[in-house]
């Protein structure tokens, strides 16, 4: 039993703004997920959408609802981030003051993403992009 | 889950099969079947929008008659705050209490004395510290019920706080009681109201799973006593003394932010129309307004001035009710008295007995691997759809055809271009058919005969 998703974000899309994390949470009720789960799959799903807006060039949002779990893969083509451990601290941003003044870039993304999944995996090449993994038990 | 009643309903005669309630209703619950419009009761949230909407007035909401109040020996008509902002300021609230009085109630006690006092309550009940970021408003159940249909994880934010309606009828019939005239059963409370979705709470004690509704006997709505009350103000007739109660704060909970004004001091989001409560919940669900600490959101626009029951333009009364407001030089015993709101706190008349639990829709199937199917199924025929959500088919959108045929509750061929399609087909092959020669050839003398008629 497998059913995916994918969603493409291009950066600085923000008309666009949370709609795949709205329909991933729509499909996960239809499909009988418990909204738990959904919930906390929608705050991380989210902030990875928004990652991939704000600070990626452009990537792609899959989400797989398998057996176990729901894994969410966020995958991007962007500069990379060159302290992970940096990345992780809550407060941290690289974010510019333009996308501050809109409510973003308060560097909480990653390290929220990571409360709210059940695993969570980062690997990043400067230059080249970034790849997070997250699974959540169902 | 016990059934839910409803307080919108069609009048067949007048509905004409149109789409127009189908393409506005925020949670997709009217399908148009058979030229009619049926509510999915199980989605519907009694926001009252399909009401406004509807350009023949076939959309309606149960409520009760005048007449009822003669079933009761004593009645007491206790109308919503909205009602001060149906009428120009050159009418007194004390004067148009006093016209309500007058349609044949032994007593009117405004709900914005209730007002007050839950409004006071509630920065107790902020206080209490008993749920998670933002505490959401209970005031209006067209919200509450969006909340337990589409945000489920948000229920627990709803404030326990019981509706201004709710509290001053308790508090009328405990004094009722009290003096010892009547019996319960003699005396008829009704609420006067601007919006569907009260009239479904008065008449549904589900909602909050107790007697408290039982307090109040029925609902009638503004517009079916605005001209009485019209009339009355028209002929120029006294004020009755002392009628009116209520303070700014209290009726100025018919505006949106009405109820947020308790809590100044707080970090506090006040939306109304139902889409934008729709956006801002979407975000608070995904965690974007951490900040926030008090959410009220109002399904009308303007907040319940804007009642599909009311009668005067929404802006029109929001003027009135700030003007209202500005002059209003009336301090209740309630603002003053905290020892009063702090004692009915205490005693736990102003919280609901039963918590607000989530009414999540009914996955596509109830085994997850048949649901998967089911759901590449709706994506497989969503390719086949023209994408267009024009509504023809009686659903809202093409991706509820897909989803209701899967369902088993529509056929693909209801989509008018997938009937045009077919039907293009079905043309190719009879013109295919008809050039196949028959063994007899009398077919084919037939077809010659025709032609050269031609």
């Amino acid at each position: 039993m497998s059913y995916e998703l994918v969603f493409d974000v291009k950066r600085g899309d923000f008309d666009k703004a949370g709609e795949a994390s709205r329909k991933i949470k729509k499909t996960l009720q239809q499909l009988g997920i418990n909204n738990k789960i959904i919930r906390k799959l929608s705050i991380a799903g989210y902030e990875g959408e928004m990652n991939l807006a704000i600070h990626s060039l452009g990537g792609k949002m899959t989400v797989n609802v398998g057996e176990k779990f729901i894994t969410v893969e966020i995958k991007d083509v962007g500069p990379g981030i060159a302290d992970i451990d940096l990345a992780m601290t809550e407060g941290w941003s690289t974010a510019t003051d333009k996308v501050r003044e809109m409510g973003f870039g308060a560097g909480m993304g990653l390290p929220n993403m990571k409360r709210n999944a059940d695993g969570f995996d980062i690997i990043s090449e400067l230059g080249v992009g970034t790849k997070i993994v997250m699974n959540f038990f169902i | 889950m016990g059934k839910l009643w409803h307080s919108v309903y069609l009048d067949k005669e007048k509905c004409l099969g149109c789409t127009t309630c189908l393409r506005n209703c925020p949670t997709g619950a009217i399908r148009v079947r058979e030229g009619k419009a049926t509510i999915i009761e199980s989605k519907c949230i009694d926001c009252g929008e399909c009401i406004r909407v509807c350009p023949h007035h076939a959309k309606l909401a149960k409520t009760a008659p005048l007449d009822a109040i003669k079933d009761y020996k004593y009645s007491v008509a206790i109308p919503a705050p909205a009602i001060t902002g149906q009428f120009s300021n050159y009418y007194s609230i004390g004067k148009i209490l006093s016209g309500i009085k007058s349609l044949g109630f032994d007593e009117v006690v405004e709900v914005a004395y209730g007002a007050e006092i839950i409004g006071q309550g509630l920065k107790y009940e902020y206080e209490s510290k008993h749920y998670p970021k933002p505490l959401i408003s209970s005031a209006c159940p067209a919200v509450v019920k969006l909340i337990q249909v589409r945000f489920p994880e948000l229920t627990s934010n709803i404030c326990q706080l019981i509706s201004p309606m709710a509290l001053t009828a308790k508090i009328v019939r405990k004094r009722l009681r009290g003096e010892g005239n009547y019996k319960d059963s003699e005396i008829g409370v009704f609420f006067i109201t601007p919006c569907a979705a009260k009239a479904t709470m008065v008449n549904n004690p589900s909602i909050e799973g107790d007697e408290l509704y039982s307090h109040i006997n029925g609902a009638i709505a503004i517009k079916d006593i605005y001209g009485d009350i019209s009339q009355y103000l028209s002929d120029g007739k006294e004020e009755i003394e002392g009628i009116h109660n209520s303070t700014a704060e209290g009726f100025s909970w018919a505006l949106s932010g009405g109820e947020s004004n308790y809590l100044k001091n707080k970090k506090v989001l006040n939306v109304d129309g139902i889409q934008n409560v729709i956006n801002v919940l979407e975000e608070i669900e995904c965690g974007k307004l951490d900040s926030i600490e008090f959410f009220e959101g109002l399904a009308c626009i303007g907040g319940c001035v804007g009642g599909c029951l009311t009668v005067e333009n929404n802006y029109v009364a929001k003027m009135y009710i700030q003007e209202r407001a500005k002059k209003s030089k009336q301090v209740s015993t309630a603002h003053i008295d905290e020892e009063y709101i702090k004692n009915i706190y205490d005693s736990g008349t102003m919280h609901m007995k039963e918590s607000i639990v989530p009414r999540t829709p009914e996955p596509l199937d109830k085994d997850i691997h048949k649901a998967i199917e089911k759901m590449k199924q709706i994506e497989e025929l969503e390719t086949h759809l023209p994408g267009l959500d024009c509504g023809s088919c009686g659903a809202p959108g093409c991706r509820a055809l897909a989803e209701d045929i899967v369902a088993g509750k529509a056929k693909e061929i209801d989509c008018v271009f997938v009937l045009k399609e077919r039907v293009l087909e079905l043309s190719q092959l009879t013109s295919e058919l008809l050039q196949v020669g028959h063994p007899t050839g009398k077919i084919d003398d037939e077809i010659k005969k025709i032609k050269e008629k031609k």
